[in-house]
């Protein structure tokens, strides 16, 4: 085939592959910069999620000076070196310095910030302070039930063979702490800086507890009930989301969630117990 | 075609062959490359079917509230989208097609070492996809718990409509593609490592060959551990064993009769197989790139043990980061730790395979074709991806991002769209050598920018889609007040989305086109080293009349002094004296510490 012979001129098709690059260089800065704005990290309101948020700029960093450089050098790579005539390339395979900064540099960048995500890690699963409001969250296709265990502070047990229609997680009746458990449909209220410890499970399925604004995501898996803590430290409303495939009703599984005073907490915790 | 023209063959193993039957040589062919064309259709079939399926998930996504699919549906689409894709496009059009295709021509073999066992995997694939296919027609229609499938949903046909039949015949299917895979796995590995032409020593393979050879190790080492756990879900479902579901599991308010199983065990073999999957499928597209820019930048590839190790190490630590898809399962969070740091080292190896690709080009002297604009292309949907990738690496961000969309972007970039330009790649570079007609070149750039652009606007948004905490799998994303603010950014993904689907209907035309009409090849238009371009194109049953002996590694690119700037692998004596008219060699090639001993 001619066209491949070496009087062709590669030169104009590397310019505009090269700008092919630049482009797509351009609008993936410039779409980060416009969604930094409208579609970025929703409203943080935990203290957890700070140290997660610092630790996402911290990559955040990392990955976009490595995307820039990258692309940069493939887009001059292509516009320099487009082959003109009979013209030899350079003839080299080895550079042992060269191969040792591109193993050495970003070796060092992508420990270092593995590291600083253990270190992070290991901030957000340690046990929770002694004060910590405990509550107990259950999926159950499709709805995530929210049990307040009382002024005693004692969950009652379950178990599936009490499960109906007005017992809906099966607590067991026989228990005396049953009567002042509060079962809750789709409403999480926690105390503005005070820490929550929150028991995951599942009836059913594996459905995963989110919520976005607090940095918090804890699969419930069937079988186990697994605790996780953070501090809530804005007032507000956020919400609760599904984030684990859990049947067809899976995108109609949300909840609320209300960040409030302790006074605002205790009433309306009153308010429930009396329905 | 091929032995029916060239009756003149004296390869001995198959001169002796009596000419072949219609149905010997297009239906249960022994013959390696037309067991890699039979796969190519096949899974190109497949490619269509799961890309349909996109196209329907992303018309639903641009509109939900129009309802388009019902929740069902749509979940069955997204399922058998990933699963098809997956499974039955990229995994096995990479091993079926390109492995099948080059093993043996590229080593200098006249066929595979076990060329019935090679049929027997293809007509092992074959029922597969159908009965992957006929669950479209089943009641409850097919699989729609995820291409993950994660246990209890999948193993409780009660649990959802999509755990019925449909999952059940999801199952099987994979599973016989699994053996199917075992089958061309064994005979790659040894192809391989006992049927290398004279001459041509580990240290002297393309790294085409490389890439796959690894895949297969990989494939051996992990499909196992998946039809292990196939068997298992699949007597969950059927035979009343509880290996995924615990005790007093409800479904519609009714205790199942299983107990004393683990969820997360489901989780734990799905991804001790599955995340060796991903570089199943970019290990061997790693391989074709390289060897496609070091042909066309008419240089040698930078770093030719570099990237071999490099494979190695990427295949090696691929087993040992599969918990990173599991931060947030409820796994020790010590183990998190591990994962975390583990999945950080895998990012070593990938840059050196970066930059030294950056580096083949610099000081190159580039030909523009359609290849080498894919090739270039994986090297940047490869770091799009790859960077996308240390976010989730990182544990205390994967808390937010575990199952978003970020999610969804980073696998589109890194293993899916990264594997798929490697096809192109592959196939507009090696067609000639597969048809023995050239692709046009025109209608292949088209398609290139139009595919490289839609691309980029498909999977590059949905990363924000992520950090605005969308999660995967949401039949309306709005149903989440959080969410409303997304839909004008799902409008711009499907139109993209749209505009990439359209373009592949230009690569099919061309391809059909070509196949057909396309002027004649010569054996080697492209100039290129190894030893698949000395045979005829397309080459002949047996692949040679006689086996090639091989001189010099494959990427004597712009070689000083030699008379082309080319030389092939078949070429004797030391380049930088002689070039093509140098002394017969010793079998140490290009003096350059690339010799290793003769096999």
């Amino acid at each position: 085939m001619a066209s491949w012979s070496e009087a062709q001129d590669h030169r104009r098709a590397g310019v505009w592959t090269g700008i092919l690059v630049l482009a797509i260089l351009v609008a993936g800065v410039g779409s980060f910069v416009i969604a930094k704005y409208k579609w970025w990290l929703q409203p943080l309101a935990s203290v957890q999620g700070r140290v997660i948020d610092q630790y996402f700029n911290w990559i955040l960093l990392v990955t976009a000076i490595a995307f820039i450089a990258t692309h940069l050098f493939l887009a001059a790579a292509l516009m320099r070196y487009g082959a003109r005539g009979g013209e030899r390339a350079s003839y080299w395979h080895e550079h042992l310095g060269a191969e040792l900064t591109w193993t050495i540099v970003p070796g060092v960048a992508f420990i270092a910030l593995g590291i600083l995500g253990v270190f992070t890690w290991s901030k957000l699963y340690s046990a929770p302070p002694p004060n910590a409001q405990v509550v107990e969250v259950t999926g159950r296709q499709f709805f995530w039930y929210v049990r307040y265990p009382g002024a005693d502070g004692r969950f009652a047990r379950t178990d599936p063979k009490f499960v109906s229609q007005s017992n809906p997680l099966g607590l067991d009746p026989g228990d005396p702490a049953v009567k002042t458990n509060l079962v809750v449909l789709n409403e999480l209220h926690m105390v503005n800086n005070r820490p929550i410890e929150v028991r995951v499970r599942s009836v059913d399925v594996i459905h995963s507890f989110f919520l976005p604004n607090f940095r918090v995501k804890q699969d419930a898996v069937p079988g186990r009930t697994i605790p996780i803590w953070f501090t809530p430290d804005k007032e507000g409303t956020y919400q609760i989301a599904c984030a684990q495939l859990c049947g067809t009703g899976h995108y109609t599984m949300r909840g609320n969630v209300t960040v409030e005073s302790q006074a605002a907490f205790d009433q309306w915790l009153q308010q429930q117990a009396a329905h | 075609m091929a032995t029916a023209t060239a009756p003149a063959t004296p390869h001995e193993a198959h001169a002796a062959h009596p000419p072949e039957s219609f149905i010997r040589h297009y239906i249960f062919s022994l013959d390696h490359k037309m067991i890699g064309k039979q796969y190519y259709f096949v899974t190109l079939f497949m490619a269509l079917v799961g890309g349909g399926l996109a196209m329907l998930v992303r018309a639903h996504l641009a509109a939900p509230e129009r309802g388009l699919l019902d929740p069902g549906t749509y979940l069955a689409a997204a399922t058998m989208h990933g699963t098809v894709m997956i499974f039955f496009f990229l995994t096995t059009i990479l091993t079926g097609f390109f492995g099948n295709f080059l093993i043996p021509l590229m080593i200098g073999a006249g066929d595979m070492a076990f060329p019935f066992l090679n049929m027997l995997s293809f007509w092992t694939f074959v029922p597969s996809v159908l009965i992957l296919l006929a669950s479209f027609f089943v009641p409850g229609g097919p699989a729609g718990n995820g291409w993950t499938s994660y246990a209890p949903l999948s193993a409780l046909p009660q649990a959802s409509p999509g755990s019925g039949l449909g999952q059940t015949l999801w199952l099987v299917a994979i599973l016989i593609l699994m053996t199917s895979s075992l089958f061309g796995g064994l005979n790659f590995l040894t192809t391989i490592i006992n049927m290398r032409a004279r001459g041509l020593s580990m240290g002297r393979l393309p790294l085409t060959i490389w890439g796959i050879f690894f895949t297969a190790i990989l494939a051996l080492l992990s499909f196992p551990v998946l039809m292990a756990a196939l068997v298992m879900l699949l007597l969950d479902r059927t035979a009343g064993t509880s290996f995924f579901v615990p005790a007093g599991v409800l479904i519609g308010g009714n205790v199942v009769p299983h107990s004393g199983g683990e969820a997360l065990l489901w989780q734990h073999l799905f991804w001790f197989f599955g995340h060796p999957e991903v570089y199943i499928l970019i290990l061997g597209p790693m391989g074709i790139v390289s060897d496609i820019i070091s042909t066309f930048s008419r240089k040698p590839i930078f770093g030719y043990t570099a990237m071999v190790l490099s494979m190695a190490a990427i295949g090696f630590l691929s087993f040992l980061v599969w918990g990173h898809h599991m931060f947030v399962s409820g796994m020790n969070p010590i183990l998190g730790a591990t994962f975390t740091i583990s999945t950080m080292i895998i990012a070593i190896p990938s840059a050196i395979k970066t930059f030294n690709w950056l580096t083949t080009l610099w000081q190159g002297r580039i030909q523009f074709s359609t290849a080498l604009l894919y090739a270039v292309a994986f090297v940047s949907l490869f770091v799009t991806g790859g960077l996308s990738g240390i976010f989730l690496a990182a544990s205390p961000v994967d808390l937010y991002f575990h199952d978003t969309y970020f999610v969804v972007a980073h696998f589109h970039f890194v293993m899916a769209s990264a594997a798929l330009f490697a096809i192109f790649a592959g196939t507009y570079y090696w067609f000639p050598k597969i048809f023995g007609r050239m692709m046009n070149e025109t209608l292949g750039k088209i398609h290139f920018v139009l595919t490289f652009i839609g691309i980029y606007g498909t999977f590059f948004p949905m990363h924000f889609l992520g950090t605005h905490g969308m999660s995967r799998r949401l039949y309306t994303p709005s149903t989440y007040p959080f969410l409303a603010s997304v839909q004008p950014l799902d409008v711009f993904i499907s139109a993209s989305a749209f505009m990439l689907g359209a373009a592949q209907l230009i690569f099919v035309y061309n391809f059909f086109n070509s196949a057909l009409r396309g002027p004649k090849a010569e054996p080697n238009p492209w100039h290129a080293n190894t030893l698949e371009w000395t045979a005829e194109s397309p080459p002949p049953h047996g692949n040679w009349p006689e086996p090639p002996v091989v001189y010099r590694w494959p990427y004597d690119y712009g070689v000083p002094g030699a008379a082309d700037d080319y030389l092939p692998q078949t070429v004797p004596g030391s380049p930088a004296l002689a070039g093509h008219a140098g002394r017969a060699g010793d079998g140490h090639g290009a003096g350059d510490g690339h010799a290793g001993g003769g096999s």
